[in-house]
């Protein structure tokens, strides 16, 4: 029984940064603005953030830091898709050459301030915000096993941000219209809506979720950041479109991308998989295969925002 | 009249792009700047002059170009044809397994072994390609998601395949190819003494020469465009449109497939290295497409411009700075000729009033 909740642990510490910035990015595409740059904007959050954490560990721990560390994280994620922002909406660039453009950007960033301020690339931290037990939670039987020990409260934070974004979506009028600038920018613009503004908002909110995103990604995972994360961006635009950029839906397709994860990187303290004596490299390719399978079978369907990609043009109205 | 007129206008299409370099490298000197105040000088300069201090610099250029050259045209290729082929790491590495297995297990191929060994890597990296494109054309599965899945894939399945065939444990690496299957000098080492530069080079060339031709005079390459540019049309118009895809991503997959056969058959240490690490050669094939207008010629000269950044930033070290610098260079300039667009209107709408006043 041990270990079906440590995988399913395991498999929530895998989901929840997928669903964060794959939530991100719905914002983003559904404003009208495809946003390929998410892993750029994981690492420069991760990054930033890391950095952060790595030079005042000393004098401080825990969660306070770790919550000084998601809103640098987040601000930084702002800050980087910006850059998208601009030279997709004002400059009417072509979207995915500037995500591609920041994809490449910041981790040479990354490893040029890390090496310049340390000499090494890798960037040390001490975890400090591992929650062992929630008291009184902890002791549900079942639930309080896979959610409330061994946990961290970004796991909360994502569940709150999936129920936030869905009422924002669907029960504000800011997610109206974000929704209408994606789907028919000239119509909204002609009720007075300001498509620049909204989808300005769409993308900062895209920035900011997957800038926190990257840390969340980081902290359980590793002791160290090395200007990557390894595709999850990536896999979270899978998520994405596998979600139909929905939010519910989103949350399943990350629950299910992060049991693939769990599977190809904790299959060897799982007996029953590891006496299948397949290689570890087949097992690491377990997610990819999964999601290159899962689309070719619900993409025949799939039906992304109408105008995203396409940059919002006032004098073809 | 006719003839200078164009001229004009292919200098004048490839503003943007030369726009975007002065830029990206002010930018960069920006970045000196603030790490380094007293060496930036220095530094920006050693960017710009190092690759062309002796001979040996000029011919390592070529030898950085040459792989990326394929990426690059592999990208580009599939831009023309309305596809972003974002799965050249995957194929590079892919090809450039195909190529290193016969390069080390069929030695008694003798003179033409190093041929072979390349045509391996072409269809290995074609075939990397295959599945991109059928779900794109049958199953409507976006091929820029798809081909990073592949990117993975591909990864994990030759780190499998170079540890159960070809593994030196010592050095956890692929084992090195049999002599014959190294790709020949012809002379080039004499031209610049001591670079890497080999006869791949000459054979990135004629790849570029072959994708023009496909391109611009033939048939085939023009339906390979007219369904880049409007599937459903070029369908009306009797295409077999769900093929073209097919053979587009195929052809963008053998490109990168010989960059990295180009690149591990070059005699000159590199090796396979069995790490999670994708194939930067391949992702670099992305701004050299940009920077190209995905234009076969072009990406020739962007793929020399970057291996001339990179041999330039080699040479970084000397002023205390990390060579990723370029890295970010070469990424800011990729960001500013994505306002390529906005560049062009603005010197069409110029040209036009100018124009307009001759008129009167």
């Amino acid at each position: 029984m041990s270990t079906v909740f440590f995988v399913m642990r395991q498999a929530l510490t895998y989901s929840i940064p997928l669903l964060i910035v794959a939530l991100g990015g719905m914002f983003s595409e559904r404003s009208g603005v495809v946003n390929i740059a998410l892993e750029g904007i994981m690492v420069f959050g991760a990054f930033t953030s890391i950095l952060f954490i790595n030079s005042v560990q000393d004098t401080m721990s825990g969660q306070l830091l770790l919550l000084l560390a998601l809103l640098i994280a987040g601000l930084s994620g702002i800050l980087i898709s910006l850059l998208h922002a601009y030279a997709s909406i004002n400059m009417k660039a072509n979207q995915v050459i500037s995500g591609t453009a920041i994809n490449m950007l910041t981790p040479a960033v990354a490893i040029y301030v890390a090496r310049m301020l340390q000499n090494v690339q890798q960037i040390n931290f001490n975890n400090t915000f591992r929650i062992p037990k929630v008291s009184v939670l902890g002791d549900i039987p079942g639930l309080g096993d896979v959610l409330f020990k061994d946990a961290y409260i970004t796991t909360y934070l994502g569940i709150l941000i999936l129920i936030v974004s869905t009422i924002v979506l669907y029960r504000t009028r800011f997610g109206l219209r974000l929704r209408a600038c994606g789907e028919h920018p000239h119509a909204a613009d002609s009720v007075g809506i300001n498509v620049y503004k909204i989808r300005y908002a769409g993308v900062m909110i895209s920035g900011f979720l997957a800038g926190i995103g990257g840390l969340i990604f980081v902290i359980p995972t590793s002791t160290n950041f090395n200007a990557t994360v390894a595709g999850y961006g990536f896999l979270a635009l899978a998520v994405l479109i596998f979600g139909q950029w929905k939010p519910m839906r989103i949350l399943y397709a990350s629950l299910f991308f992060g049991l693939m994860k769990t599977i190809a990187s904790t299959y060897s303290s799982i007996p029953f998989l590891l006496n299948l004596g397949i290689p570890s490299n087949f097992f690491k390719m377990v997610p990819f295969v999964a999601t290159l399978i899962v689309l070719a079978f619900t993409s025949k369907k799939s039906q992304g925002p109408k105008a995203a990609g396409i940059p919002y043009d006032k004098s073809l109205r | 009249m006719k003839r200078p007129d164009k001229l004009k206008e292919t200098i004048l299409s490839f503003l943007p792009s030369i726009l975007a370099i002065v830029v990206g490298l002010l930018f960069g000197f920006v970045i000196l700047l603030i790490s380094n105040p007293g060496q930036a000088l220095g530094g920006f300069s050693t960017i710009i002059t190092g690759a062309f201090r002796d001979m040996r610099s000029i011919g390592r250029v070529m030898y950085f170009a040459t792989p990326i050259v394929l990426t690059g045209l592999s990208v580009g290729f599939a831009f023309k044809t309305g596809l972003f082929n974002i799965g050249t790491p995957g194929q590079f590495i892919v090809g450039a397994f195909g190529a290193v297995l016969i390069g080390i297990k069929f030695p008694q191929l003798g003179s033409v072994h190093w041929i072979v060994a390349l045509l391996v890597s072409i269809v290995f990296g074609a075939l990397w390609a295959l599945l991109p494109g059928i779900l794109k054309a049958f199953a409507n599965v976006h091929e820029v998601i798809s081909s990073i899945m592949m990117n993975y894939i591909g990864m994990y399945l030759v780190n499998y395949l170079v540890q159960y065939n070809i593994y030196d444990r010592l050095r956890n690496q692929s084992m090195p190819v049999a002599k014959s299957a190294i790709i020949p000098r012809m002379g080039l080492d004499k031209i610049f003494p001591k670079s890497n530069v080999n006869a791949g080079f000459f054979v990135a060339i004629l790849a570029v020469i072959v994708i023009y031709i496909i391109l611009n005079k033939t048939t085939f390459g023009y339906e390979l465009k007219a369904v880049g540019f409007n599937r459903h049309a070029s369908k009306y118009a009797g295409i077999n449109e769900r093929r073209s895809i097919v053979l587009s991503m195929v052809i963008a997959g053998a490109l990168a497939g010989l960059g990295g056969g180009l690149l591990h058959l070059a005699g000159t240490g590199k090796y396979i290295e069995v790490v999670d690490v994708l194939a930067a050669e391949g992702f670099t094939g992305i701004p050299v497409a940009l920077l190209g207008m995905s234009n076969p010629i072009g990406i020739l000269f962007s793929g020399l411009f970057i291996g001339f950044l990179t041999v330039g930033g080699d040479y970084l070290q000397l002023y205390d700075y990390v060579p990723e610098v370029i890295d970010i260079i070469v990424a800011s300039i990729i960001y500013f000729s994505a306002f390529a667009l906005i560049i062009r209107d603005v010197i069409q709408r110029r040209r036009l009033r100018l124009g307009g006043e001759k008129e009167q």
